[in-house]
């Protein structure tokens, strides 16, 4: 593999040094976030908590990459240093070097990629390798990728390799598998001039993908090649969208799925209608068994090939999120109905400037199934697991959101968001935490903007979560039994201020307090300041206080965060 | 070793390069399925505006509210386009469109559901704004939103329209 990067790199400059450099580009950016732990006895924060949670005194996570692209070339590296990793990103990611390298060529019939492959099929339903800062998560493909463009609105896919496990070497010594996969797509539209403007609009696409991993499982027989498939449509008639993709997936034992020999499937539909002004979308989703990696004994997110979408709405405000939902690819029956309407701009009830209405529900169910035990221990493992009513909806629900947001302009200078939330989020499934009970929870939000003058702005953001478990309702016998399942539990509320100045400059203040937890030790509050500043590309911002524990979550997929308190640096650039 | 000569390599390379705001050859998909390269952006040469957003950013959806209540505005004084890129991943690719309208906004839409066109442009964290002059050359970027950034903005694009 290095050889054939080397001989691109060498074609690559030779290429360059003769053409005309006037044409050659160079890009890059460089991120590194800093952050410095103290103890802090007033949120639990001890010398033996940092120790038994593994947080480091200083942690840093750096990048810095460099693309070089001349005319139908490009290529690119990515040196990362996680020294030591901040707390709450997995610790093998300790170290540092160039993690990521590519070379490639399209002239737009032809592509070649040689190097550290991201790409996707469909929804990613059987592939997707993506990198995601946030979480620490990087599943690129080191390999080779080429494709094909034979007509117009035809695209054909091979690609081939083997994923970045943290800092594994990629070497035949290493057990993970080989990952290949075909993808081909055909936009009929693009393909015949006669319905290039067609009120119709059609697109097919197929997958297929096969991992290989040798393996001397002394326990189990497991198949070696593992393959899966996907097909996918979408059609499109006048302000009507209508998209589909269904995938399975042979059984594919595995630590994740506790050895059992069943098949997957995947089934996701979308139906839309949108018109200026209005748009509505619905989804649903069936996940049966879809855990792909390319190590059948690694478990949580490593060497994931594939990405189960999540269809409930993604919270981004800070209460909220501290119930954000984690994925189940095991199994998950899911639905999502989005409104969005913007009431016309001058009417009575719209305003001068109109006013925007999103309504959102969403729920997530587990699959329903009955359990095949074998004779030997009593467990499912090595038997086929279940059978599961594809059409049948499980009882338990993993998740609930129902929640509708308006946002309006007063005048030139006012401007109000005002959400209120509903959800139900079941800690045990979610979170693996044994007899947790679920949550119930109201949320209420407020964001309240005022320009002062052109350069400067002041921001209000107020947050209030009502528990259904709190200081007066819970049962004290549970709560003394697990205390861990209550740590974040009753009512919260929480409070910022931002103060901008002509978008160079920012200075935060916030608190959030958990005032009703059912155990008193537990009412904290986690304040924090940030000042920030912001010119072009750069962003530098240095935050002080505390963080409660949390997940963080990006796409359904999440890294849990320990408390902590302390000062953070962060520095983004690019060039 | 190895690495050395990659690095060395790499540099020979760069030495003859010069740092350029041109637009990457990445091909995107609009809301209409339709395939876009962006090499090909233009706006018959007057000065485009190109911003990544995502449903789940809350200061992109205010930059893009409030930048949809003047679009209008500074269409017709300056003839400006506005090219907003989502960086959603696949998972909300049917719901961009209901999304966008609903929302009454009315720039050009591109998908980059893979985040190709974010890694060439060195986009970390959105919102991130761009301005391309009418030739297609960036002249201008901001990172981050504050309600009367698009102001700033403005001023920029008046700038280059004269």
């Amino acid at each position: 593999m290095k050889r054939f990067l080397l001989l691109s790199i060498l074609v690559l400059s030779v290429t360059g040094l003769f053409a005309q450099f006037d044409n050659s580009q160079i890009n890059g950016s460089f991120q590194i976030d800093g952050q410095y732990y103290m103890v802090d006895d007033g949120i639990g924060i001890t010398e033996e908590y940092m120790l038994e949670k593994g947080v480091p005194q200083f942690g840093i996570n750096g990048f810095g990459k460099i693309n070089y692209s001349l005319g139908n070339f490009s290529a690119g590296l990515r040196y990362e240093a996680y020294l030591p990793p901040m707390s709450g990103y997995d610790k093998r990611l300790e170290g540092c070097g160039i993690a990521n390298y590519f070379a490639s060529y399209d002239n737009g019939t032809i592509g070649i990629t040689l190097g550290d492959i991201y790409d996707q099929f469909g929804n990613g339903f059987i592939f997707r390798t993506y990198e995601e800062w946030s979480l620490g998560f990087d599943n690129s493909l080191r390999g080779m990728r080429a494709i094909y463009r034979p007509a117009q609105g035809v695209t054909l896919k091979a690609l081939y390799g083997k994923q970045r496990y943290y800092w594994a070497p990629y070497g035949s010594s290493e057990t993970r598998g080989i990952v290949r996969g075909f993808d081909g797509e055909w936009d009929i539209n693009q393909s015949f001039e006669a319905m290039n403007n067609s009120k119709f609009r059609a697109m097919l696409g197929g997958s297929f993908v096969s991992k290989y991993q040798d393996n001397s499982d002394t326990k189990y027989f497991l198949p070696k090649n593992v393959g899966a498939f996907a097909g996918r449509v979408n059609l499109g008639y006048g302000r009507f969208a209508f998209t589909t993709e269904y995938a399975y997936k042979i059984n594919d034992p595995s630590a994740f799925n506790n050895y059992i020999y069943k098949e997957g499937q995947a089934l996701l539909s979308s139906l839309s209608y949108s018109q200026k002004g209005f748009g509505v979308i619905l989804q649903v989703k069936r996940v049966d068994n879809m855990s792909f990696k390319s190590d059948y004994t690694k478990g949580e997110n490593d060497l994931d090939i594939n990405f189960i979408p999540p269809i409930n709405y993604t919270h981004t405000h800070s209460l909220p999120a501290i119930y954000s939902y984690a994925t189940q690819p095991l199994g998950e029956m899911a639905a999502q109905l989005q409104v969005n309407y913007t009431i016309p701009k001058n009417t009575i009830i719209g305003g001068k400037y109109g006013t925007k209405i999103t309504l959102d529900f969403s729920q997530v169910n587990d699959i329903q199934r009955d359990y095949i035990y074998n004779d030997v221990d009593g467990g499912i493992n090595g038997t086929k697991g279940y059978t599961s009513n594809f059409f049948a909806v499980g009882d338990d629900i993993f998740y609930r959101d129902f929640n509708i947001e308006v946002e309006r302009r007063l005048n030139k200078k006012w401007k109000v968001i005002a959400q209120y939330i509903n959800l139900l989020y079941d800690m045990e499934a979610i979170e693996d935490h044994a007899d947790a009970p679920e949550v119930n929870a109201n949320i209420a939000f407020v964001d309240v903007s005022y320009r002062i003058t052109n350069k400067q702005s002041i921001r209000l953001e107020l947050q209030h979560l009502w528990d259904d478990i709190n200081a007066n309702t819970a049962n004290m016998e549970e709560v003394n039994a697990h205390p861990d399942n209550f740590k974040k539990r009753g009512n919260w509320a929480a409070a910022l201020i931002e103060y901008s100045i002509g978008s160079k400059w920012f200075v935060s203040v916030g608190d959030k307090y958990n005032y009703s937890n059912p155990l008193p030790e537990n009412r904290d509050h986690y304040y924090s300041a940030t000042v920030g500043f912001i010119k072009e590309s750069t962003r530098i911002t240095l935050t002080g206080g505390r963080q409660s524990e949390g997940m963080v979550c990006v796409g359904g997929v999440c890294r849990v965060v320990p408390a902590s308190s302390g000062f953070s640096l962060s520095i983004t650039t690019s060039f | 070793m190895k690495k050395t000569l990659v690095l060395l390599f790499l540099s020979v390379l760069f030495l003859g390069a010069k740092a350029q705001s041109d637009l990457p050859n990445v091909t995107l998909k609009n809301l209409d399925g339709e395939t876009v390269n962006i090499t090909e952006l233009n706006n018959d040469g007057k000065p485009f505006v190109m911003t990544f957003w995502a449903t789940w950013c809350a200061p992109c959806i205010k930059e893009h509210n409030a930048l949809s209540e003047i679009y209008q505005d500074w269409q017709d004084e300056t003839g400006v386009k506005i090219f907003a890129v989502t960086i959603d991943d696949s998972r909300s690719t049917p719901r961009i469109r209901p999304f966008v309208e609903g929302k009454g906004w009315e720039f050009d839409v591109l998908l980059d559901v893979n985040k190709d066109l974010a890694r060439a442009m060195n986009v970390s964290n959105p919102p991130h704004t761009f301005l391309f002059d009418g030739n297609g050359k960036m002249v201008y970027q901001h990172t981050g939103y504050f309600e009367g950034a698009e102001e700033e903005l403005y001023q920029e694009i008046l700038n280059i329209s004269k």
